[in-house]
């Protein structure tokens, strides 16, 4: 059997969340009153489509004849002998049309969106990269765009705002709170609450108001669905851990998810520790954040004692939020994964690292992870296996790259 | 009988409509609070909501936004929304403060120490705006248990069962808003209110508070003459913002819109007592 079809969409119905949308004590649907009927209609609509051999067949197409999958899982051989340690395999997301994973959640919300009849999409961005892939699949389906960014993060990703706008998306600046992300989704949310009866939401991670943290993670978990399949064929074993880099969380938990029932494959999510954790210059809510609610669910966020979210600070745009998705909340509870935090030294160095030894340029945000995994690959040793998620690639950072190591591009 | 549920039995018995103002705590500074508050009930308020101020105030439109953003700058916590309330208390024992914010803030104090925090400062009623009744079992729990009444909304897009769920939890009022959108914006359709108001009606005994899109006296009166009560926020919220520092000044202004409203409303629900006024 070719890994497509071991690795077809199922979209599975997984334990978790409840009926309400609660992975444990995390999660839920906490939104103002005029988007309640909205989401609900999307949970409904979802709920019948993710069994729907159709709608399933039409994904399953789109990821393999528009998206490229399966992408392939490299062993990064030079990598892993110059790291010392465990054999390493990269998920190679950044092959993905668009260059990072995020197209495969927009095009099943397309999908959706097409199916409710709503021709008029919204995203918040970042990076740009959940931005790009929203305006990709709106220009192909027809679809108006509208695309909310903070101003931050557009002067830090101005190469993925004219992609945006080439694909005809209109790109929003939001200058409001802190100017990032969790801004730009305050927006997008502002947005939604004025057009809901035309407007789908794409949301971009796992994150957000049930139904969005379980359906975004089924969409991403054709990730783990396929590395399970190709790790098996090429190493003849499962691996001993999965490394992805943690902001919202949909690309680790669409690594992870295939293989939660494996308790012998150990799980690593790792977050931004910006210029270290103990400066307070950070985005990783699950090492140093309290629990609290925003953006339409209760998870870790970085908040004061009073309750007001706080600025976050990552050299990568993508990972540079004040939350994460509560699956992943109730996974670092029940011990199930591991959260442990890079700062932006260590990615930089990986990212050199990687682009010297294996000619593959990272996403600053995947980054993170191949630095963690580096580390643990020397702990593990030689005979260990390990999966890092690239999620996206590395050309949207060269500035930013370029800009903190004093070059003029 | 809560003191919210005293006013609106004594504005039935008068055939007249409440008049509810909005404002952000500590916004523009905290001084100005305590006076605009005491302003308002002189101009014709008779209940007031106080918002409490957060930083991510997503269903808030850009005026509303950046009253947070001036209150947050001088610390204007949770904790200091409730000494301004115990402060209006020692000088105003009757009108109704409901505290209107977010959850997060809830949640960072604890549901239980704030629960009890609000009803020693002598609040009546909570609206959290991004917490539907679905999730908000335990907190409508300690509310009661301190004699606060859980303020809901109700939006265009409720449909009656939901309205049924949401009245259940609702003590109090119910708060009708009046557009798809975020607080502050224009296009108010008063025919599709009127006809929303009669579903809700069907439903429920609770007095039916409108808000959202309403900025003057003419959109107010319009309101009065279907509602229980009328909201204004973001038109007063406004005027406040630009009087920093001049406490008077801000108070001045909000008298003059809110008694410009009050005479609308009551011309509208009461003509033969406006004109004995």
């Amino acid at each position: 059997m070719s890994t497509q079809a071991k690795t077809r969409s199922t979209l599975p119905a997984s334990a978790l969340p409840d009926a309400d949308g609660h992975f444990g004590p995390y999660g839920g649907r906490f939104v103002a009153e005029t988007l309640m009927g909205a989401l609900e209609a999307l949970r409904t609509t979802y709920e019948a489509l993710r069994t729907d051999a159709e709608f399933l067949a039409e994904y399953d197409r789109d990821l393999a004849h528009y998206v490229g999958r399966p992408s392939p899982l490299y062993f990064a051989r030079r990598w892993s002998e110059a790291v010392g340690g465990a054999r390493i395999f990269l998920k190679r997301e950044d092959l993905n049309h668009t260059g990072a994973h995020k197209i495969n959640n927009t095009v099943g919300q397309a999908l959706l969106a097409r199916h409710m009849g709503k021709m008029r999409v919204i995203a918040e961005t970042g990076a740009g990269q959940h931005g790009v892939a929203t305006a990709t699949v709106a220009a192909r389906f027809g679809m108006r765009c509208v695309v909310y960014m903070g101003a931050e993060d557009i002067r830090r990703q101005a190469i993925n705002v004219y992609r945006m706008r080439l694909l005809g998306a209109e790109v929003v600046e939001v200058n409001s709170g802190s100017r990032t992300l969790k801004d730009a989704m305050n927006e997008a949310m502002r947005d939604w609450v004025t057009h809901v009866d035309d407007t789908f939401y794409i949301i971009g991670t796992v994150a957000g108001p049930h139904p969005y943290p379980a359906m975004v993670r089924d969409f991403q978990a054709v990730i783990g669905r396929e590395a399970r399949a190709q790790i098996l064929e090429q190493a003849g074993r499962l691996p001993d851990a999965l490394v992805a880099c943690v902001g919202g969380g949909s690309n680790a938990i669409g690594l992870f998810a295939p293989f939660l029932e494996d308790r012998d494959v150990a799980l690593y999510g790792v977050e931004a520790a910006g210029e270290g954790l103990d400066t307070g210059r950070h985005a990783a809510p699950l090492n140093r954040g309290r629990v609290g609610v925003l953006h339409g669910n209760r998870t870790y966020l970085m908040e004061d004692a009073d309750g007001e979210i706080l600025p976050t600070h990552s050299i990568s745009a993508g990972l540079d939020y004040p939350g994460v998705g509560p699956e992943h909340a109730w996974l670092k509870d029940s011990g199930r994964a591991r959260y442990v935090a890079v700062t932006d030294e260590e990615a930089l160095g990986a990212f050199h690292d990687l682009t010297c030894t294996e000619g593959i340029l990272p996403a600053l945000e995947s980054s993170h992870a191949l630095a963690y995994a580096a580390r643990l690959a020397v702990e593990l040793g030689r005979d260990a296996v390990l999966i890092v998620n690239l999620s996206g690639r590395g050309d949207k950072d060269i500035h930013t790259v370029a800009a903190h190591e004093g070059i003029r591009v | 009988m809560s003191r919210i549920a005293e006013v609106f039995a004594r504005l039935r018995r008068d055939g007249r409509c409440a008049l509810i103002p909005y404002f952000t705590a500590g916004d523009p500074d905290p001084e100005t609070t305590v006076p605009v508050m005491h302003a308002a009930v002189a101009a014709g308020a008779d209940l007031i909501e106080l918002g409490v101020p957060f930083s991510d105030p997503m269903a808030d439109g850009p005026v509303i936004q950046a009253a947070c953003e001036r209150a947050l700058a001088h610390h204007t916590t949770l904790a200091r929304v409730l000494e301004m309330v115990a402060q209006f208390r020692e000088t105003d024992p009757a009108t109704p403060v409901v505290l209107m914010g977010y959850l997060n803030p809830v949640e960072a104090m604890g549901y239980g120490r704030f629960a009890a925090a609000a009803a020693r400062a002598g609040a009546d009623g909570v609206l959290t705006v991004d917490m539907p009744p679905e999730e908000s079992a335990v907190l409508e729990q300690v509310l009661a248990e301190q004699g606060l009444d859980p303020i809901f909304l109700i939006a265009p897009t409720t449909s009656p069962a939901r309205i049924s769920r949401i009245c259940k939890s609702a003590r109090g009022f119910v708060y009708y808003v009046a557009l798809k959108g975020v607080t502050g914006a224009a296009h108010l359709d008063v025919d599709a209110v009127a006809h929303k108001l009669r579903e809700i009606r069907e439903i429920t005994g609770l007095p039916v508070g409108v808000g959202f899109g309403i900025r003057d006296a003419a959109s107010a009166a319009r309101i009065a003459a279907l509602a229980d009560a009328v909201v204004v926020g973001s038109a007063l919220v406004r005027r406040v913002g630009s009087h920093a520092g001049d406490p008077q000044g801000a108070a001045r202004e909000v008298s003059a819109l809110l008694a410009d409203m009050r005479r609308a409303m009551d011309r509208v629900r009461a003509p033969a007592a406006a004109a004995k006024g």
